[in-house]
């Protein structure tokens, strides 16, 4: 109960510091989901605010209405050229950017120029579950970070504000002072907390300036700092001081399986990682993806090329030249290239017999429509079975036939994403990424021990493919198994129960016409995986147990 | 409008400094690539290198930025032939910008209101002669960067659309910065930005505090910080110029050429592009150092800068690109 009513004062602290330095503290990030915590704060804003008038914005803006714009119906009515003047290019604008988390990049990278030349003062109203967010480029430039939920209403009362005090702060705020060494203090303190960017210091000596002239008092206290460190620095904050540095250290500890396994292989862990790499590579069919792709053709009969799905509509995507055509129910006009069409001849139409007085002469041949081509990006999720049985036998090769399905899908440019399975339930190691390098780094990091909880694993796979989806992206799932289920979607122990599962999520992954594979990477071929594969319809490859030595062995006596 | 941060003032980032310096004594160099973390001054730094840098003579009224009015591509738009002085282009190319916004288009206002068909220079008109920043170039659409490096290369730009036919100079530096973690470039036009620096935020506690304090000066009371910073700036323009004067007549000896060629070949960088960016960075360095001659210690200064992401990529590689750069610099120029 302490601790709500402790995040309202906050926020609202948050909120007067901003009131008193609007454009050098960037502004405000919000997140909290709609509902009427979050409704009580936003009417507060506006006041807080004032004079500047805060504009609603949505992530679908567009630049005319970011930039101004020639303003086409008014240019045309009155003969001359009308503009329109857009958000940023009005001083001193307020924006409140609804559904901040589905900001796209170039509106984030705009909205981020706006903020660096110190005009615009924003507030991010962030209603992202667990991984969404706003982007990181605005979030770095917004020197507050609140957020709202676990918040009762009970517990927060309406904010009001002082106008005059404000006022009176705003005046005094050039000529606070601070103690010589704030700088060096703050930039300390962020650092222990493992807060690389060097935004965040700047944020906290500004906002203790613009606290210390909220109290009227010249000079920046210990107590102005460590307040404004608190709100600024606190969540923003990656790891705790003194604690370990290493942050996302993996959690589980590999080292009770060797011990088990110790008896069965002597010197598992000294097959060098690149002679397993090599091994793999000499064994996997170099087309692997463009197989699946294949696959997915002939079962969807869907045009399918080597990255994603290319779908040309007329709502969205890259422009392509708009084309003649008559104006239906679907079609989009291209207004400017109509006009382009048409503006050759305007002298002319103008002179014809019987033409009506008009300012402009549209003739229905210079209709133009607009196409966009869209083509969604593709996705490869590797669902890897890190379980006890299959980890210290081959997850080594399972991570080499990873790293060089990877290498494939890097130089396709698609996105990849890793999940595992192992224990109880299944985790995302990775979500959807185009960072080969961070993927290899997880998958270095993949610790290996339990049960074998397949179901899980294909339900993550399957749960990730139909949001991705969504987002324009094009699925194919990769299950990398020994196939002894042994775990059900439940996290009860039972054989028969895991296999059942397993099986009809594989049949929900098959109704969703999502494309997988299956690689065994069991010591001999599964008859349960191939089964597996086919209830997918998907390929399945046994992972080959051949080694570089091996081969070169076998050539030898070949040679003789 | 507020005066950009003082290009001397930035604490540390020594070899982005160097590289924009360096395309500043010779553009030929071709662009600069920078990829790092947020917050490390990537941005801070383009723009404190249009204050630092020379102005140039324009003609008044000639959007493209001619040096003289009989240079001027379209003389029907000039009507004062004046010419001034105005800073260095610095032009920001936003993302989502659309291909007319780039390489201009027909005017629609002179078309709807006089009938007239006309062209409208884009982004690549204003940038002539100056440097075109896009920020986050890794997440600019695909076939703009295509479009843009191609026009950085050939220094000219060439527009065939709406039945217009124009043809103007646009020789610009190309600046494109980035967050690696954010997606990558694809190395085709990788290879075609003539310097690649990695910046990373500062770790040593001095550094960060020096950062934080010159940055909050700024921002408290710019007028003192900026007369503060005024001279060494003037200095370091006083070096760009005597540069540029120099260029022309620093030497470089047949050993040297043949270091690059070697330094080259033992990366496997294709093509011979890396060759000639190496000779070219190194030459700007040592105009810029005040040297006549290219000596082996320019080469490996400017080496990381100009190879780094000419390698021939391989995915699986641990290590970064830089410690392989320096590894083979240290091999082959030992």
């Amino acid at each position: 109960m302490t601790t709500t009513s402790d995040a309202w004062q906050n926020a609202k602290l948050a909120l007067t510091i901003l009131a008193v330095d609007p454009i050098g503290l960037g502004g405000l990030n919000l997140r909290a989901r709609s509902g009427p915590v979050r409704d009580r704060f936003i009417a507060a804003l506006a006041p807080a605010l004032a004079p500047r008038k805060l504009t609603r914005a949505y992530p679908a803006i567009t630049d005319d209405q970011l930039f101004g714009g020639i303003d086409l119906s008014a240019t045309l009515q009155a003969g001359r050229t009308v503009l329109t003047s857009g958000l940023l290019t009005t001083p001193n604008t307020a924006i409140l950017l609804s559904m901040s988390e589905r900001c796209p990049a170039p509106l984030a990278a705009r909205l981020a120029i706006g903020l660096d030349q110190r005009n615009l003062t924003m507030i991010a109203l962030d209603e992202g579950i667990e991984d969404e967010a706003t982007p990181d480029a605005l979030l770095d430039r917004l020197a507050f970070h609140i957020t709202l939920d676990e918040i009762s209403l009970n517990d927060c009362p309406g904010i009001e504000f002082d106008h005059d005090t404000i006022a009176v702060a705003q005046r005094a705020l050039p000529k606070v002072k601070q103690p010589k060494d704030a700088a060096e203090l703050v930039t300390q303190i962020a650092l222990r907390f493992g807060i690389t960017s060097l935004r965040a210091p700047l944020f906290v000596l500004r906002a203790a300036r613009a606290r210390a002239a909220l109290r009227r008092e010249t000079e920046v206290t210990e107590a102005d700092l460590s307040s404004a460190a608190a709100l600024i620095l606190g969540p923003r904050a990656t790891l705790l001081p003194d604690a370990p540095q290493e942050e996302d250290a993996p959690a589980p500890t590999p080292e009770d399986a060797p011990s088990d396994t110790a008896q069965k292989d002597p010197n598992p862990a000294q097959i060098p990682e690149d002679l397993v790499l090599a091994a793999v590579a000499a064994s996997l069919p170099k087309d692997i993806l463009d197989r699946i792709a294949t696959s997915k053709a002939s079962r969807t009969s869907a045009p399918s090329g080597g990255s994603g799905d290319k779908k040309r509509g007329n709502r969205r995507g890259r422009p392509v030249p708009p084309q003649k055509g008559q104006l239906g129910s679907a079609a989009r006009l291209d207004l400017i290239a109509t006009l382009r069409a048409a503006a050759p001849w305007q002298t002319l139409r103008r002179q014809a017999q019987f033409a009506p007085s008009r300012k402009i002469h549209i003739r229905p041949d210079d209709i133009r429509l607009k196409r966009f081509e869209e083509k969604s990006d593709r996705l490869l999720i590797f669902a890897v079975d890190a379980s006890g049985s299959s980890a210290l036998a081959r997850l080594a090769e399972a991570k080499g036939a990873v790293e060089l399905l990877l290498a494939e899908a890097y130089a396709r440019r698609d996105h990849v994403a890793l999940i595992a399975f192992r224990g109880s339930e299944a985790d995302v190691m990775l979500p959807p990424t185009r960072s080969l390098v961070q993927t290899k780094r997880r998958l270095a990091a993949l610790a290996g021990g339990g049960g074998t909880p397949l179901a899980s694993g294909l339900e993550a796979a399957l749960l990730m493919a139909e949001t991705t989806k969504s987002k324009g992206l094009t699925p194919t799932i990769a299950i990398l198994t020994d196939g002894r289920a042994n775990v059900a979607l439940d996290g009860s122990a039972n054989r028969i129960t895991a296999a059942e599962d397993a099986r009809t999520i594989a049949r929900m992954i098959r109704a969703k016409q999502t494309p997988a594979l299956v690689i065994d990477t069991g010591n001999r071929p599964q008859k349960a995986l191939s089964d597996l594969a086919s209830e997918l319809q998907a390929p399945y490859l046994p992972l080959p147990r051949a080694d570089a030595h091996q081969v070169s062995q076998a050539i030898e006596a070949a040679l003789g | 409008m507020t005066q950009p941060f003082p290009f001397s003032a930035i604490v540390g980032q020594e070899e982005m400094k160097t590289a924009m310096v360096l395309t500043a004594v010779d553009p030929t160099i071709g662009g600069v690539l920078v990829f790092g973390d947020r917050g490390t001054g990537k941005s801070t730094a383009v723009r404190a290198l249009a204050g630092l840098l020379p102005p140039i003579s324009v003609v008044a009224d000639c959007p493209y930025n001619s040096a003289r009015p009989e240079d001027c591509p379209d003389p029907d738009v000039v009507l004062n032939k004046q010419i001034v002085d105005r800073p260095t282009p610095v032009i920001d190319l936003p993302l989502g910008v659309t291909e007319d916004r780039v390489v201009g288009a027909l005017d629609i206002e002179k078309a709807l209101t006089q009938g007239e068909k006309r062209f409208e220079p884009g982004l690549l008109a204003r940038a002539h002669r100056g440097y075109l920043y896009i920020d986050e170039v890794n997440l600019l659409e695909d076939h703009i960067v295509d479009l843009l490096l191609d026009v950085a290369a050939s220094g000219k730009n060439v527009v065939e659309r709406e039945g217009l036919s124009v043809r103007h100079p646009a020789k610009f530096v190309l600046v494109g910065s980035g967050n690696p973690e954010e997606g990558e470039l694809r190395p085709q036009l990788l290879d075609r930005f003539g310097l690649s620096v990695e910046v990373a935020s500062p770790t040593d506690i001095e550094d960060r505090i020096e950062v934080i304090s010159r940055r909050d000066a700024y921002e408290t009371d710019q007028d003192a910080f900026l007369t503060h910073w005024r001279g060494e700036d003037e200095a370091l323009r006083e070096r760009i110029l005597k540069g540029r004067k120099l260029l022309a007549s620093v030497d470089a000896p047949r050993g040297i050429l043949e270091e690059c060629a070697k330094l080259c070949i033992a990366l496997g960088s294709d093509g011979l592009r890396g060759e000639l960016t190496l000779l070219r960075t190194a030459r700007a360095l040592a105009a810029f150092e005040g040297d006549k001659k290219v000596t082996r210690e320019h080469l490996r200064k400017v080496a990381p800068s100009a190879l780094r992401h000419r390698l021939r990529r391989d995915p699986l590689d641990e290590a970064g690109s830089t410690s392989r750069v320096n590894r083979i610099v240290e091999e082959v120029l030992a």
